[in-house]
């Protein structure tokens, strides 16, 4: 049950109307929000609903399209940067620590604001002090003189907390601050956040564990698809309505679905275990694509790429076709007939600085090469122009560099880049992420086409109605173990997250 | 990069050499004299040769100072070689492996030891400017005085059909670097590695194996540099190459090779050691004092960077 809200008076902030456009994509469209001294609300949606994106607007890292209103305690604010934000008194913690490793644990909590003795250098003495106060108030002994990449990653995020405690703000975020905490850290944290809520401060509660949101937080806001479809008071809510408002009911006719020739095994993984997957068991028949759903940290992009090779397994097995593989580099992966599509584009996927044509046979380079390592241009030139015409990947040409191409048809010449190769299975992390509706259709038909070729697919997503439209069968991780296993028409989003935060 | 961009940055110093060889043949007419002009290539040769291995190092992100020591180990190494009676079909295969081995124990320290190029190339060079000195006892080793001497001579002060051999030797080494860099997966995962070295692991690219040739390839080529060199002399000086490193990556540098990896060129190289040596030639000649000639020579790699950042900014 939520406790007792103190929450009264005129909001801390509120928000109307704020939209934002990526690239011609709108990932928030007339977003509002409002929070009053001492409330702690929840901010739920799933991944890609726009939870991010707002805070970043709120904390001035990316500023909204024009025409909506931002007001910090009644008055009109516009932020074009995160100094702005904090010296407005907005205090953030991101879910990726920001701390500087190498520095010790005083020196992180004072950044940019150290105290200093007469001769205008830093005063040790103080800064010791200062810091053991404030490691007391989340209750950490720890010294600090410590470099911070001594501690686990669990005391990182308290000293992170601290921090933004120590910044005075009048309203903070926090950005899935738990996961990395102990249960005890967790208390800590709550027990800071009740202090934070008596003092008439305003959070805003980011997490993926609604259990948390029941036990801590007062109001809770949903987003989905980037508009606002819930805001209210956390008391006489339960679990399965907060599910339902955040995955929606819509399903779309826009996937393209035929169900699986019923192939041979392709792919068999049995008790597979690797860092930050433990003891997965599954198979795959040609021509069938298995979606996998997760939430942050369940596992998902590292099972992708341990069945790559670009993550080593600890122990466990993977045999395609039969045969038995024991891939340690993605080299191997490649050799093996497994193809991979990183989930970032940008620094995992493609070569930013390269060509189109570069990029897209690198993987496959060994097809175009004759004796010695010749590649043959011509041969080369061609097969990039085949795929440049039949994905109608928008380039100036084979030879445009890749920067300069928008996300979806990046995502078209990485898809071709895969493919090159001629893989017997095909692993895609999160492809239509960033990409806008068009190509999502046509990335969506591809995958029909190749498993009516006979591919295995497998198919990471957060998106779930995107998964419930194209896959075969849903398998779903939770902190890296199987959790759950859908089959096509059994599934439901609600089901899924069920077991997702299982 | 863009065809039309590259081909601009490849024009910038074709455009910078012939300004400069025109500037330098008004101020003094001696400069086109065909002596004169095949003196400026065989004193190239030898930094061009360097700067083409270092460009391949360069392309993946990395770095090579250990360039001008294994120069000077392979050149006493050879010296020593003649000088005990070897001839030159055992000793030019025996230096040249020499070099490969010196270069791929840097490779080795930077892919297995996770060493940064610039530290491991800076700790080679230092332990072998050591061994040189050990090997030598701090004295040039002669080697004009043994049965394969005019022969070894001859590779550094002798013409092939009126081109002095140091400058056919580049000519080749140019030509070798150039197929294997443009022509071959090789070359193309050169330009990968140092694109973006994750972006090629994930696809597939030995970057291991194919960093440590990079360093393998960057020896080879100092320690032709290093037969040269001391095939001119006779004899090998114990601290010969001293700072050639510096004068190789102002090579590749000013050739419009990125010093962050994954553009540049082979001709670009080519280039930027021929505005090198041309400028080191016309100080010479207009009797510029050394001192000065530093400065220069500063000022000159300066602008050609900055014109060649702005091309790209643009």
């Amino acid at each position: 049950m939520a406790e007792l809200s103190s929450a009264s008076g005129s909001p801390i902030l509120e928000l109307h109307g704020i939209s934002k456009t990526f690239h011609g994509v709108k990932v928030l469209d007339q977003v509002g929000l409002r929070i009053l001294p001492g409330e702690v609300m929840a901010l739920l949606g799933e991944n890609g609903a726009g939870k991010s994106t707002l805070m970043k607007i709120v904390s001035g890292i990316t500023e909204a399209d024009a025409g909506g209103t931002i007001r910090l305690g009644g008055t009109e604010v516009r932020f074009t940067n995160p100094r702005q934000s904090v010296a407005a008194g907005i205090s953030m913690i991101h879910q990726d620590l920001n701390l500087l490793p190498g520095l010790s644990v005083a020196e992180n909590l004072f950044l940019g604001r150290e105290p200093l003795n007469r001769f205008g250098l830093i005063d040790w003495a103080i800064l010791d002090a200062q810091a053991r106060k404030l490691l007391a108030v989340v209750h950490q002994k720890i010294d600090p003189t410590t470099p911070v990449h001594r501690l686990g990653v669990g005391q990182q995020q308290m000293v992170e907390i601290a921090r933004a405690l120590s910044l005075n703000a009048s309203l903070i975020i926090m950005d899935e601050p738990t996961d990395s905490l102990t249960d005890v850290e967790t208390d800590i944290l709550f027990d800071a956040i009740r202090q934070l809520r008596a003092q008439g401060k305003g959070i805003i509660y980011i997490s993926h564990r609604l259990s948390e949101i029941f036990r801590i937080c007062d109001s809770v806001t949903v987003l989905r698809n980037g508009h606002t479809v819930a805001a209210e008071p956390v008391a006489g809510l339960d679990e399965a309505t907060l599910i339902h408002h955040m995955v929606g009911r819509e399903i779309g006719d826009q996937y393209p679905h035929k169900p699986a020739a019923n192939g041979p095994v392709g792919l068999r993984v049995d008790h597979l275990s690797a860092p930050g997957i433990e003891d997965i068991s599954f198979e795959v028949h040609k021509g069938e694509v298995v979606g996998f759903a997760g939430l942050m940290g369940a596992g998902t992009p590292q099972l992708g790429r341990t069945l790559y090779g670009a993550l080593a397994a600890r122990s466990g097995s993977i045999e395609v076709d039969g045969q038995r593989l024991s891939l340690r580099t993605p080299a191997e992966g490649v050799r093996a007939g497994i193809a991979y599509v990183p989930e970032d584009r940008k620094s995992e996927g493609l070569i930013q600085i390269h060509s189109v044509l570069r990029n897209m046979t690198l993987t496959g380079l060994a097809r175009f090469a004759a004796l010695l390592g010749f590649i043959v241009h011509r041969r080369e030139r061609d097969t990039v122009d085949h795929y440049i015409k039949t994905f109608s990947i928008r380039t100036p040409g084979a030879d445009a560099v890749v920067a300069t191409l928008s996300g979806g048809n990046q995502q078209k010449v990485a898809l071709a880049k895969a493919l090159i190769t001629k893989p017997r299975i095909l692993i895609l992390d999160e492809p239509t992420r960033g990409v806008d509706v068009g190509v999502r259709r046509e990335i969506y038909s591809l995958i029909s086409d190749l498993k009516a070729e006979g591919l295995v697919i497998l198919f990471i997503s957060s998106d779930l109605r995107e998964l419930l439209g194209i896959a075969d069968r849903i398998l779903v991780l939770s902190r890296g173990r199987l959790s759950g296993v859908f089959n096509q028409g059994e599934a439901t989003q609600d089901a899924i997250m069920q077991r997702a935060v299982a | 990069m863009h065809p039309l961009l590259r081909l601009l940055s490849k024009n910038k110093s074709l455009i910078g050499l012939i300004v400069l060889v025109a500037a330098i043949s008004v101020a003094s007419p001696n400069f086109l004299d065909i002596g004169n002009l095949l003196n400026v290539l065989r004193q190239t040769s030898i930094n061009a040769v360097i700067a083409m291995g270092m460009t391949f190092v360069i392309l993946t992100a990395g770095i090579d100072l250990s360039v001008g020591a294994i120069l000077a180990l392979c050149g006493a190494f050879a010296a020593s070689l003649i000088a005990a009676g070897h001839g030159l079909g055992s000793t030019i295969p025996i230096v040249l492996l020499c070099g490969i081995a010196l270069g791929s124990l840097s490779g080795l320290v930077i892919t297995y030891g996770a060493v940064q190029p610039f530290i491991a190339t800076l700790v080679s060079m230092t332990i072998l400017r050591g061994v040189v000195l050990v090997y030598s006892g701090g004295r040039p080793i002669d080697a004009s005085s043994a049965a394969a001497s005019d022969a070894f001579g001859s590779l550094g002060e002798g013409y092939l059909i009126g081109i002095p051999i140091p400058v056919v030797v580049a000519a080749i080494a140019f030509a070798g670097c150039w197929v294997v860099l443009t022509q071959t997966r090789f070359g193309r995962y050169v330009y990968a590695i140092g694109g973006n070295e994750s972006v090629a692991r994930l696809s597939g690219v030995n970057v291991t194996l194919i960093t440590i040739s990079v360093y393998a390839v960057s020896g080879l080529l100092s320690a032709v540099a290093g037969i040269i060199l001391t095939a001119r002399l006779e004899s090998a000086q114990p601290t010969a190459g001293t700072g050639y490193e510096l004068d190789a990556i102002a090579a590749v540098v000013v050739g419009g090779t990125s010093l962050a990896g994954g553009i540049g060129s082979m001709s670009g190289t080519l280039l930027g050691a021929l505005i090198i040596g041309v400028l080191n030639n016309a100080l010479n000649l207009l009797d510029v004092s050394s001192y000065y000639q530093a400065i220069a020579k500063g000022s000159v790699i300066l602008l050609a960077v900055l014109v060649d950042r702005r091309g790209k900014l643009g």
